[in-house]
């Protein structure tokens, strides 16, 4: 492991991973809770026939170009969805639709028509379809980090008018704030992190790593600073995951590995998270109905006890077991631990007994006053 | 004469993607109605992973398990989603955006790791080769087909015949699914069946356009339709002739500059949705310019 760590083309990967987790996380988290989740899919989509011209351009696999030229297509793809959204009756998942379908069709042809001028630098420019982690090299860091700098320092910049616009654009349009010029900026830095995809997981699955760590950070916190800066941990941690995943198993994609490394993390966190997870839900849901079983045995023999004007009356299990439908015993030994029942003497050919003890009778009796007070509330 | 036209590969080619626009448009002016039409995309990316699976298991190309396989998958994909979507701590977009990557990353890897060197590579996946579809045939009868004409053919009849048979329930449960639900037409049934033809139509479609150009023949044809008239069975009928054009004119363009078929096929179906968008009578923007002067 440590060996691999020392490698020079694993540590370009890793670096290039580390910055990819960091945009993705950062601008996704504005792209899930404004509900534009599959923007992220049709923009990284509308990349593939920028990154054809920005080949054409530049003549070479050159990626500061190639970076260029898909940022262009895709801000270019959701300003179509937008105009085609406001200006039709088409809804908003055909548009993105749209976009998503016809410019990665273009993006195919423009393919097409590079390779078919069999030009010899045009190798691998399919290998931005998945993304070629491998492939980067040191200077492909350099504009993947300028991006990821600028998304920082924008996000950073105008981090209260984002926030506002976010949770509540009505308000923020209220106060004076310019509430498209702020939601087009935050729709066109959704690009901004394709972009830097570009290289690492490629367009076709861009989509996962833009939602995947900011649905993840949503599950653990409350608050957009720290949702934020922990679906950027995430993004990073899926981002080197994979890579050294696939560094070991060398015929794995990088890609698909760091997508199925932030999907995972989602599936902890959806299962696990405190108070959100599913599994906390399951279990507090299961001692609430535990907790209310208990209260109505308790009622039960409290009621029972008044009727024969005995509390310490002891009931047969049998009775209750028929009563109820269900056999009662483990109700009757959690009130047992809990002090609110005993086990009473009973003829030996008789099954077993349990009475109120002074507590549970008392306990019973709050039960029943707090229902009467919920009834006339 | 038949069999030459059959064997005429242009003509085969053209009649595979018109085929294929007629099929997705038939189903896709329901999902679009719907507001499901980002369904066709994740569907399209996700049976990429039962394709592999049933190749890895039977060693099957294309076929009806195959085809069965993907329905699976497709079904799967969609229930999935609601899976998430209904733990309600996920929005349904984000659970879309979330459940087809797995599946399609699993697709892939499962492609990296059992079947290096074999003719389903992750970039036929992607892009499809329409133009080869006349190399693979199948005898029936006295004629010799193209594989891909007889299952797009098998599945454009299945669609027509879904579209028809249950025409009156789609309608209800697209237009007003509570009313369908309490008349006891069963929306969920009937959406499940349509999506299970949809990822059907995507594998039967999938060696020639690929996982992601097919979603530009299942949406793009009926969003343009949608812009043309206000109703149901004259949208479909645009639909497929929209998508029928696309199929005609995208091959000469391609041909013209030597780029993909199915690429370029792919993208009249946008031509075509501009000139709906820009011209449409009623919907579209010099249409309403129109009706706004008039007053």
């Amino acid at each position: 492991m440590l060996e691999l760590l020392g490698d020079y083309t694993v540590q370009t990967v890793i670096m290039g991973a580390v910055l990819l987790g960091i945009v993705s996380g950062l601008l996704g988290c504005f792209a899930v809770l404004r509900q534009q989740s599959l923007l992220g899919d049709t923009l990284a989509h509308a990349a593939l026939p920028g990154v054809c011209i920005g080949f054409l351009i530049a003549g070479s696999r050159h990626l500061g170009w190639i970076m260029a030229g898909a940022l262009a297509t895709a801000v270019i793809a959701a300003f179509f969805v937008q105009m085609v959204t406001r200006h039709s009756r088409i809804k908003t998942d055909a548009g993105l639709g749209i976009a998503l379908s016809v410019s990665f069709a273009m993006g195919v042809v423009l393919l097409t028509y590079i390779q078919g001028q069999s030009n010899a630098s045009q190798g691998g420019l399919d290998t931005f379809l998945f993304g070629q982690a491998a492939a980067t090299q040191r200077t492909d860091l350099w504009f993947m980090g300028g991006v990821t700098l600028v998304a920082l320092l924008v996000v950073m910049l105008f981090w209260k008018q984002f926030k506002l616009v976010t949770f509540d654009p009505l308000f923020a349009g209220s106060i004076g704030f310019p509430v498209q010029v702020l939601e087009t900026a935050l729709t066109a830095m959704i690009a901004l992190a394709v972009v830097v995809g570009l290289q690492m997981v490629g367009v076709v699955l861009m989509t996962a790593m833009v939602i995947a760590p900011a649905v993840a950070a949503r599950q653990w916190v409350h608050r957009l600073e720290s949702m934020v800066l922990l679906a950027m941990l995430f993004g990073v941690f899926s981002g080197v995951t994979g890579v050294l995943i696939s560094a070991v198993g060398r015929n794995l994609a990088t890609g698909p590995v760091v997508v199925l490394a932030a999907s995972a993390i989602v599936a902890v966190s959806l299962l696990m998270a405190p108070g959100r997870g599913i599994l906390w839900s399951w279990l507090r849901h299961q001692s609430e109905r535990r907790t209310i079983g208990q209260r109505q045995m308790l009622t039960t023999m409290y009621k029972l006890a008044a009727h024969h004007r005995d509390p310490y009356y002891p009931v047969e299990r049998s009775m209750l077991d028929s009563f109820y439908g269900v056999r009662t015993d483990t109700i009757l030994k959690r009130l047992h631990n809990r002090g609110y029942v005993a086990p009473a003497s009973h003829m030996p050919s008789e099954g077993l007994h349990w009475a109120l003890t002074d507590s549970g009778y008392h306990e019973a009796q709050q039960v029943l006053d707090s229902i009467d007070r919920e009834a006339e509330a | 004469m038949i069999q030459s036209f059959f064997a005429d590969p242009v003509a085969m080619i053209i009649l595979t993607g018109a085929l294929v626009a007629a099929a997705g448009s038939l189903l896709g002016t329901f999902l679009v109605l719907q507001r499901n039409s980002m369904l066709s995309d994740a569907i399209s990316h996700s049976i990429v992973f039962g394709i592999v699976v049933v190749w890895l298991l039977t060693h099957a190309q294309s076929g009806p398990i195959q085809i069965l396989g993907a329905a699976l998958t497709g079904v799967l994909t969609v229930f999935l989603t609601e899976l998430v979507a209904g733990t309600r701590r996920v929005k349904r977009d984000a659970a879309i955006g979330l459940v087809f990557p797995v599946l399609f990353a699993s697709g892939v890897l499962l492609l990296n790791l059992y079947a290096r060197d074999v003719h389903i590579d992750t970039h036929t996946v992607l892009l499809g080769e329409i133009g080869f579809v006349w190399l693979d045939t199948l005898l029936l009868g006295h004629l010799e087909l193209p594989q891909a004409v007889v299952w797009m053919s098998v599945v454009t009849f299945a669609n027509l015949a879904f579209v028809l048979m249950f025409y009156k329930e789609l309608k209800l449960a697209t237009f007003d699914p509570q009313l369908a639900a309490a008349l006891g037409f069963a929306p969920t049934a009937l959406f499940y069946v349509l999506l299970a033809l949809t990822s059907t139509t995507a594998v039967a479609a999938f060696d020639a356009v690929g996982a992601v150009l097919f979603i530009a023949f299942v949406i793009v044809p009926p969003a343009a339709a949608y812009l043309l008239t206000d109703r149901l069975s004259l949208m479909l009928f645009y639909s497929v002739l929209i998508g029928i054009a696309s199929s005609l004119s995208g091959y000469p363009v391609a041909v013209m500059f030597d780029v993909s078929v199915g690429g370029t096929m792919a993208v009249m179906t946008g031509v075509f949705f501009l000139l709906a968008f820009l011209l449409g009578p009623r919907h579209g923007l010099l249409g309403r310019e129109w009706q706004r002067r008039r007053g």
